[in-house]
């Protein structure tokens, strides 16, 4: 949903105070079930994680997750899907050379990061996404680690 | 023209590294050789022909004789089709000029570009510069696939790879690695504007030796933007050409504005071209003067005319501005 991924980046300091108490509690209870029931589960959570970030974020399911380096905003609703940082061909207005109406996303991340804590995150280079892992879940990739 | 462009059998016979190696260089090209003497470069833009006539390139090119350090071969710009950058470059460097390969992330996934970049180095091509690339939409292919497989900082982070580590990004070993000199563009002048120093940062920490800028029409906002990077220390470890144009009236710059995204015009600028007798000459004289406030910058190393329909009158511009000094750079002609 646009409006709440607005929302997300205009909030990213509440965001990642919130992923900072939750993923740990998130990612330990994920590789509990997976010791309990192995892979039986992923279809489910992949489910649930889909549906979670699809509604705060847009997440696009790229498996490659960098939320809470990019100003929780989801870099994949870029329609260049750029990684590392805006393109020379945002608006004026601070919105989308692609989609004149959409905010870029880069402008929101890098809002976002300002907002937030480990706001240095965001110069962190990112390699291009692996695309074998696109529709899965990053939450079961990180409880694997 | 044409006929007048001798051909160096050298080049022709042995294409591959164009000179002979410097250490502390990583590449044979004679671009990297300038910046790292302290030289002032000027370089440019050739917007490669919809046609399939070598000489056509040869032509292009020979406008830009005695003027110009390197030449960008244009990949696709504005999504608009043309003769690729890799041909373009692989011609002009078997005579001798010393072209920059442009690699666009829009047409190609990461297999095609590594494999270019090796095919460009055997060429002996020896400049390189990473872009994100116009979307699709704006060109004359609207309903293309997208692909943007890499985005800039990941092609450079490639290149880099292929070059020091001698390898693929699959970590297949080469035999023998593209020795490129890598660079990358940044645009200052459009949001988030704050961020763009640190665009440019980190364009540099995923390797770029050398930063062309999109259009500059508003020096105050130029001058801060490089006093910031001047401040990180970031002129020191890039070369910085900052991108300079021509714009042929009031009425095009009104165009470029508003329909080429990623270009930013003042108001002043127009009004100037407006008030103009002959808004083409005016359109000159703004490049001009801007390539010899570019020079006067601290930290800035070059200068990057972009004339697109205009390359006629580079030449002169770049002679009136007088920011070659007593130099004159390599031109086939000079040869023979």
């Amino acid at each position: 949903m646009y409006k709440a991924r607005l929302f997300a980046s205009k909030h990213a300091r509440g965001y990642e105070i919130t992923y900072n108490f939750l993923s740990p509690i998130i990612i330990k209870t994920l590789k509990a079930i997976q010791v309990i029931s192995k892979s039986r589960l992923d279809v489910p959570i992949t489910w649930l994680e889909k549906q979670i970030k699809g509604f705060l974020f847009d997440c696009q399911m790229c498996g490659n997750c960098i939320l809470s380096s990019t100003g929780m905003t989801c870099p994949m609703n870029c329609p260049k899907t750029l990684r590392n940082g805006p393109c020379g061909g945002v608006l004026n207005n601070g919105n989308c050379e692609v989609n004149p109406e959409m905010q870029c996303v880069w402008v929101n991340a890098w809002r976002g990061s300002r907002k937030m804590k480990n706001s240095i995150e965001i110069q962190q280079i990112q390699f291009a996404v692996n695309h074998e892992k696109r529709g899965s879940s990053a939450w079961i990739s990180l409880a694997k680690e | 023209m044409k006929e007048s462009i001798k051909i160096n059998p050298e080049f022709i016979y042995h294409p591959g590294n164009p000179l002979p190696e410097i250490e502390g260089h990583v590449s044979c090209g004679r671009f990297e050789r300038i910046l790292k003497g302290g030289d002032f470069a000027v370089t440019t833009e050739l917007a490669p022909p919809d046609s399939a006539d070598r000489t056509e390139v040869f032509h292009r090119a020979a406008m830009f004789n005695d003027v110009v350090d390197a030449i960008n071969a244009t990949d696709g710009s504005g999504a608009n089709c043309h003769m690729s950058s890799v041909v373009v470059c692989a011609l002009l460097s078997h005579i001798g000029y010393s072209p920059i390969l442009q690699i666009s992330c829009r047409d190609k996934n990461r297999i095609a570009i590594q494999g270019d970049i090796l095919g460009a180095a055997a060429l002996g091509i020896s400049n390189v510069l990473a872009l994100t690339g116009d979307d699709v939409s704006s060109g004359d292919h609207p309903e293309a696939k997208r692909v943007f497989d890499l985005d800039s900082i990941s092609l450079l982070t490639t290149i880099i790879k292929m070059r020091e580590e001698s390898s693929l990004l699959s970590g297949r070993k080469l035999k023998e690695p593209p020795r490129m000199f890598a660079g990358s563009t940044i645009n200052p002048f459009v949001p988030p504007i704050k961020s763009r120093v640190l665009q440019l940062e980190k364009k540099i920490d995923a390797g770029a030796e050398f930063i062309q800028t999109q259009y500059c029409f508003d020096m105050p906002m130029l001058v801060d933007f490089m006093a910031k990077a001047v401040d990180k220390g970031l002129t020191e470890r890039a070369f910085i050409l900052p991108g300079v144009g021509t714009l042929a009236s009031a009425k095009m710059a009104k165009w470029l504005r508003k329909n080429v995204p990623g270009v930013y015009i003042p108001d002043s600028i127009i009004k100037r071209l407006e008030c103009a007798n002959d808004q083409k000459k005016e359109g000159q004289k703004i490049c001009t003067e801007l390539m010899q406030k570019v020079k006067e910058i601290d930290g800035v190393s070059g200068v990057h005319v972009m004339a697109y329909g205009q390359e006629k009158y580079v030449a002169q511009m770049v002679k009136d501005s007088g920011v070659l000094g007593d130099r004159k750079p390599w031109a086939p002609m000079n040869r023979y």
